[in-house]
């Protein structure tokens, strides 16, 4: 380590307090924990990714690091399409290269410790970091613990979730590729919330049309623990009905307990249904690194809640939270994660330069939802801030009945802006 | 007079200022960079199925989502967006809009 003369007299003046960390520490990182503040932002999905860029937008005194574990970003949206076949696991996986470009400092590494008290966020690499604001962007969790024979099943390859993007979209398409024709798909969803609330749904039905023009003796069983299809129904009754007839057995209020991957059965209070290819979606919660902070703190210690307008956590001070980790009306999609990236980056600028937040954020989200290989329907939302209570959908929001070709190519040209946006 | 609330006296405050393109406050960069989820960063469209928004003139861009949120325009799903926001907010995201190149 160099220190010159100019960074020694200026780590002396700063103090004993920094003589400490003088021994571990670059200068450069020295000046940044004295003259610029620092935000750490743990996840790089849709919510963490778009926090970081903006935060070094608009501030741009602002240091910014960013720790992921995974080393490409896989898009969750577009990922049914992969499913059904529409699309290939390329075209949803993107680089983190530009992100850098923005002034981000990439860590790929996974978070094993936070100490709230002293700000510090430790990694398995052994790294400790220290933040004055820490972003927390996880994602869900998915508990596959809350089924029996679930997790035996799932490191046998017997049943998927698929519900994060990557090696099970790809194993789940494989297994339903090498299905036979006259073979059943058996998908449940958990009652929810639960991440992207029409994703099941779609699934459905993009596999069907796959099914339809391959394998079209073949049944889909959707066993739902909701009381209904939970998003978008006219969209998805109508499209089960009118291009799938009889292919999509839907059963409601019907959330499955048990897997048994050996004999390939998923077991619910008033069925055990076999099937040839198993996807079953365990219930969730806030990401780990949620709980690592303490920010667990609803009544049933499952989500987040925080102060809408900042996105901070209620109980535990400087940690931010984003996306489908929140306890809000806010959906969990990854475009509602984006919007909420862009509000908290405002948010933590403001703070860090002691000005007051806007109280009343706005923000949006467009989540389009594929039918078939040609069709797709939209639920567009602008949602307000009212003051403590939560974000309430303004006027005029809502979604289309049925699907089309115009919608179908929209949902294409959303991916590819809000990867740009997210990413670029 | 009527009480103007404080986001909007902040607002027509920003927007009288003379001279260059003013520094759009928080709000504002914020439901702007909401737009760029579909609009492409920057306000710049990587695909010709979707609009750009950099470099609009205000004037424009205030009266498309006028129309869109009346209904006088069609689209798809911008009258969802038009109808949540504000005439305000309209007159300072096209400012915004207008000072993107």
């Amino acid at each position: 380590m160099t220190i010159n003369r100019r960074d020694f007299l200026k780590i002396s003046s700063a103090g004993a307090a920094f003589a400490l960390s003088a021994c571990t520490t670059r200068p450069g990182a020295l000046a940044a924990t004295t003259a610029r503040a620092h935000v750490v932002v743990v996840g790089g999905g849709f919510g963490g990714a778009t926090c970081a860029k903006y935060l070094r937008q608009w501030g741009p005194n602002i240091d910014v690091t960013l720790i992921e574990s995974n080393d490409k970003f896989v898009s969750c949206p577009m990922s049914n399409w992969v499913i059904g076949g529409l699309r290939s696991m390329d075209e949803i996986i993107h680089s983190y290269d530009n992100l850098p470009r923005h002034g981000i400092k990439m860590i790929r590494d996974t978070v094993t410790g936070i100490d709230t008290d002293k700000r510090i966020v430790t990694t398995q690499g052994g790294a400790g970091i220290r933040y004055d604001r820490l972003v927390l962007a996880p994602g869900v969790e998915i508990l596959g613990d809350s089924l029996r024979g679930y997790t035996e099943a799932e490191a046998a390859g017997k049943v998927v979730h698929a519900w994060k993007a990557g090696a099970q979209t790809a194993l789940l398409r494989r297994q339903l590729e090498a299905m036979p024709d006259g073979g059943v798909f058996v998908i449940s969803v958990p009652l929810a919330p639960y991440r992207c609330p029409p994703a099941p749904y779609e699934r459905a039905c993009l596999v069907a049309n796959y099914f339809k023009q391959a394998k079209p003796r073949s049944k889909i069983i959707l066993l739902d623990g909701n009381p209904d299809i939970a998003s978008k129904k006219p969209l998805f009754q109508g499209a089960w009905d009118e291009l799938y007839g009889g292919m999509i057995d839907y059963r409601p209020n019907n959330a499955p307990f048990a897997v048994d991957g050996d004999k390939m059965i998923v077991s619910s209070d008033f069925d055990d249904v076999k099937g040839d290819v198993l996807n079953v979606v365990p219930k969730q919660r806030a990401g780990a690194v949620c709980g690592l902070a303490g920010a667990r703190n609803d009544s049933n210690k499952a989500w987040c809640a925080v102060n809408l307008a900042t996105f901070e956590s209620t109980t535990v001070p400087n940690v931010h939270i984003l996306g489908d980790s929140v306890l809000s009306n806010l959906p969990k999609s990854g475009h509602a994660a984006s919007s909420q990236g862009k509000v908290a980056a405002g948010a933590i600028v403001d703070l860090l330069a002691g000005r007051q937040p806007d109280p009343f954020p706005v923000l949006a989200s467009t989540c389009y939802s594929a039918i078939s290989g040609s069709k797709a329907g939209y639920l567009a939302n602008v949602f307000r801030y009212e003051s403590g209570y939560d974000y309430t959908v303004a006027h005029g929001g809502g979604s289309t009945p049925t699907g089309d070709e115009k919608n179908f190519e929209l949902a294409r040209a959303w991916a590819t802006n809000i990867w740009a946006d997210v990413l670029d | 007079m009527h009480m103007l609330p404080f986001k909007t006296i902040a607002g027509l405050i920003v927007l009288a200022l003379p001279g260059a393109a003013p520094a759009a406050d928080m709000h504002t960069q914020v439901i702007a960079a909401t737009c760029m989820a579909c609009h492409g960063p920057g306000g710049k469209s990587r695909s010709e199925s979707i609009a750009s928004l950099a470099g609009l003139k205000q004037s424009d861009f205030v009266k498309t989502m006028q129309e869109f949120k009346s209904g006088a325009r069609e689209g798809t799903i911008m009258q969802r967006h038009a109808e949540g926001y504000t005439d305000a907010e309209f007159k300072a995201m096209g400012a915004y809009f207008e000072s993107l190149k």
